[in-house]
């Protein structure tokens, strides 16, 4: 019976995981094609991989995404700290729930509304005061700031929810002004909160191809509007490659993650085993 | 502390001594729930002073109003003089010990201890100094670079105690300081903390649910229920002369009974009840004929085979009805006529040969206590 079952089990996990694997196996395979026509196997070849280091537009758009991916994630992290700690420690102010509501909105909001809205926003902002000049690189990382966050605040408020506050009177009871105990003890336990927050709008950032068509202009390519716009015009080995490398760094990013996240749960382990060490 | 002065070890009797803290009609309401009900309370300089009472009763309450946490509905607070109304905790002269500790799980025990001097911009050499002389008073000096997930809950409480002792506060505030010890280690840590107090001469408030504890630790006590004081007084008044039923059995246990006042006189009571007439040896106003409760503490009651030689006041027998054996003393659980359980406790001073009692179950037994081992309670 339990012998039966298990081996649903495995057949159901194997095919979930094929589900989710098998594409993109096949899209490393193809990226190592030679032929021009994808799916015509004409041999093992890295010349995709050349065409794709030669490309100008290629560099240019992963430039720009990572310039926007970082310089949203901080931004996002500073900003959505400052509305979560607002939300959970300032009490109750005037408006809080509403501004709660809003805060969230774009968490749910559909992309186009999303990017529409911001598209009206930057068009009437020229008509008013003439800036931003062109649409491009301002105004996306402006747009991905908006919306990366609601979702960093989202964390650091679950965050602070959990934690407490007797660590804050403990701090304040030691003499500590408010701003100390900010600095001193809340940040640093935010830390870990704010990192996650950083990168998860790290990748929402690079993730997005919505938002980002809506509020660019001509010439500014992100990755992922570049591979959109190439792939319209059919398949193509080059973008296969990319697409692995991508896959590729992404894949040590979870490795690296991973192996932090293992480290903490040893580290842990180990304090626990000095304390029962200890108590006979 | 106050070096000339010698202080007097009851101070609250002395004739124009002046308290420490005034506490003056202080109430704290949470919407329309009344946690603190009209409190006045004074405490004196080197105090360790006890606020004994059930869950949820207004103790941490009126500890985090003294600390700046909470502040007041009504009332007023005033510590060595100064009006603590718009005083910031950051700027009281207390500290204190928090319920789970408080520690900062970032910093090691060291940086724990100094983090409140240092907010106080006090120099390197100083701060180090203190920090040493404070862990080795409470035995933690090799532990110093630990963090607070690598320590044993006895661990961690003495670095609570030592981080808020180390700012040499005025008052000392502990809220259930050794709630998260084991039975063991909390008798231990008791002693070890009134030791400290003695040492640093530090005025203490201990907020504890547990009657032992307080009785233990304090110079006095103030019983609360429902956000109010029940009974102010030393262990010894509020254990032997409790003001009301509420005090009587909150308070170790007693055998209440009940009954009417038949005679009132200057120095002694008698009072009619369902076993006969209860006579008390000290006077008290209490009008003739009105209905009272007579506390009689377990171990104040004496059990015996025989027949008392001529009966008397202060008299009952009874079957026993139940024994439980602690080992340094036995319960008695005594049925009377009127099918009231008394309990009885007797200290096992000898051995008993065999794994009997020398009362046993079903036995007919005689109770007596002496004129002034009742309390009489009017409400
Ligand atoms: N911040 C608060 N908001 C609302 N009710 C509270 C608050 N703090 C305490 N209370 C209520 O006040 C009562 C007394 O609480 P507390 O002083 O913590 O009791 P305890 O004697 O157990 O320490 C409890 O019923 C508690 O629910
Ligand atoms: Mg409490």
């Amino acid at each position: 019976m339990y012998g039966r079952r298990s081996g649903f089990l495995t057949f159901m996990l194997a095919a979930g995981m094929a589900f989710i694997y098998v594409p993109m196996i096949l899209l490393v395979i193809y990226s190592f094609n030679y032929s021009k026509i994808v799916p015509v196997w004409g041999g093992w070849s890295l010349r995709w991989y050349e065409t794709l280091f030669k490309s100008e537009a290629v560099w240019n758009a992963v430039a720009l995404s990572l310039k926007i991916a970082v310089i949203n994630a901080t931004f996002a992290t500073i900003l959505g700290t400052l509305a979560g700690l607002a939300m959970v420690r300032f009490g109750k102010f005037k408006g809080r729930t509403l501004f709660g509501g809003m805060l969230v909105a774009p968490l749910v909001m559909p992309e186009v509304i999303t990017g529409l809205s911001l598209l009206v926003l930057f068009i009437s902002l020229k008509q008013l005061f003439g800036w931003p000049q062109d649409r491009g690189f301002t105004t996306i990382t402006i747009a991905h700031i908006t919306f990366s966050l609601a979702y960093v605040a989202v964390i650091i408020q679950s965050r602070l929810s959990g934690m407490g506050e007797t660590l804050e009177e403990a701090a304040l009871d030691l003499g500590a002004k408010p701003f100390r105990v900010l600095t001193d003890i809340t940040m640093p336990r935010l830390a870990p909160g704010m990192v996650a927050g950083w990168l998860l709008a790290f990748t929402l950032s690079l993730d997005d191809l919505v938002i980002a068509s809506f509020v660019t202009g001509p010439g500014a390519n992100t990755l992922p509007i570049l591979i959109f716009s190439r792939i319209r015009l059919g398949l193509r080995p080059d973008i296969n490659a990319l697409a692995t490398i991508i896959i590729l760094v992404v894949a040590i990013g979870v490795a690296i993650a991973a192996y932090i996240m293992f480290r903490q749960e040893r580290q842990q382990q180990r304090d626990m085993q000095i304390v029962d060490r200890e108590i006979p | 502390m106050t070096g000339e002065q010698t202080l007097s070890d009851t101070p609250w009797l002395e004739q124009g001594a002046e308290p420490f803290i005034k506490i003056r009609g202080v109430t704290k309401k949470f919407g329309e729930f009344t946690a603190v009900d009209n409190i006045d309370l004074d405490i004196y300089q080197g105090e360790l002073f006890c606020l004994l009472g059930g869950s949820g009763c207004g103790k941490s309450t009126l500890l985090r109003m003294l600390s700046g946490f909470e502040t007041p509905t009504s009332g007023s607070i005033t510590i060595d003089g100064m009006d603590m109304s718009n005083v910031p905790p950051y700027e009281r002269p207390t500290n204190m010990m928090f319920q789970s500790y408080a520690l900062f799980p970032h910093m090691t025990v060291e940086k724990n201890v100094a983090f409140g001097l240092k907010q106080d911009k006090i120099p390197v050499a100083e701060i180090n100094d203190r920090v040493h002389d404070i862990l080795t008073l409470v035995e933690l000096q090799d532990y110093k670079k630990r963090k607070p997930q690598q320590l044993s809950g006895g661990q961690k409480q003495r670095v609570a105690l030592a981080r808020a002792l180390v700012k040499q506060p005025k008052l000392l505030l502990l809220d259930e300081p050794l709630a998260a010890l084991d039975k063991k280690l909390r008798e231990q840590t008791q002693f070890e903390l009134m030791n400290i107090q003695e040492k640093v001469g530090i005025t203490f408030v201990v907020v504890t649910h547990d009657q032992e504890e307080a009785m233990t630790l304090s110079t006095r006590i103030a019983v609360m229920n429902d956000g109010e004081f029940m009974q102010l007084g030393t262990p010894t008044e509020i254990y032997e002369f409790p003001e009301s039923r509420f005090v009587a059995d909150f308070i170790g246990s007693a055998n209440m009974l009940e009954g009417r006042i038949v005679e009132d006189g200057p120095d002694h009571v008698r009072v009619k009840t369902d076993l006969g007439e209860v006579f008390i040896d000290h006077g008290q106003s209490v009008k003739e004929g009105s209905r009272v409760w007579i506390a009689i503490r377990p171990e104040k009651m004496h059990l015996s085979k025989e027949p008392p030689l001529k009966p008397g006041p202060n008299q009952a027998f009874g079957m026993v009805d139940d024994i439980g054996y602690l080992g340094d003393i036995s319960i008695y659980k005594i049925r009377l006529e009127n099918n009231q359980i008394i309990d009885v406790t007797a200290p096992n001073q000898i051995r008993p040969k065999s794994r009997t009692h020398t009362i046993t179950w079903e036995e007919k037994v005689y109770l007596h206590w002496q004129a002034s081992s009742a309390v009489l309670l009017t409400k």
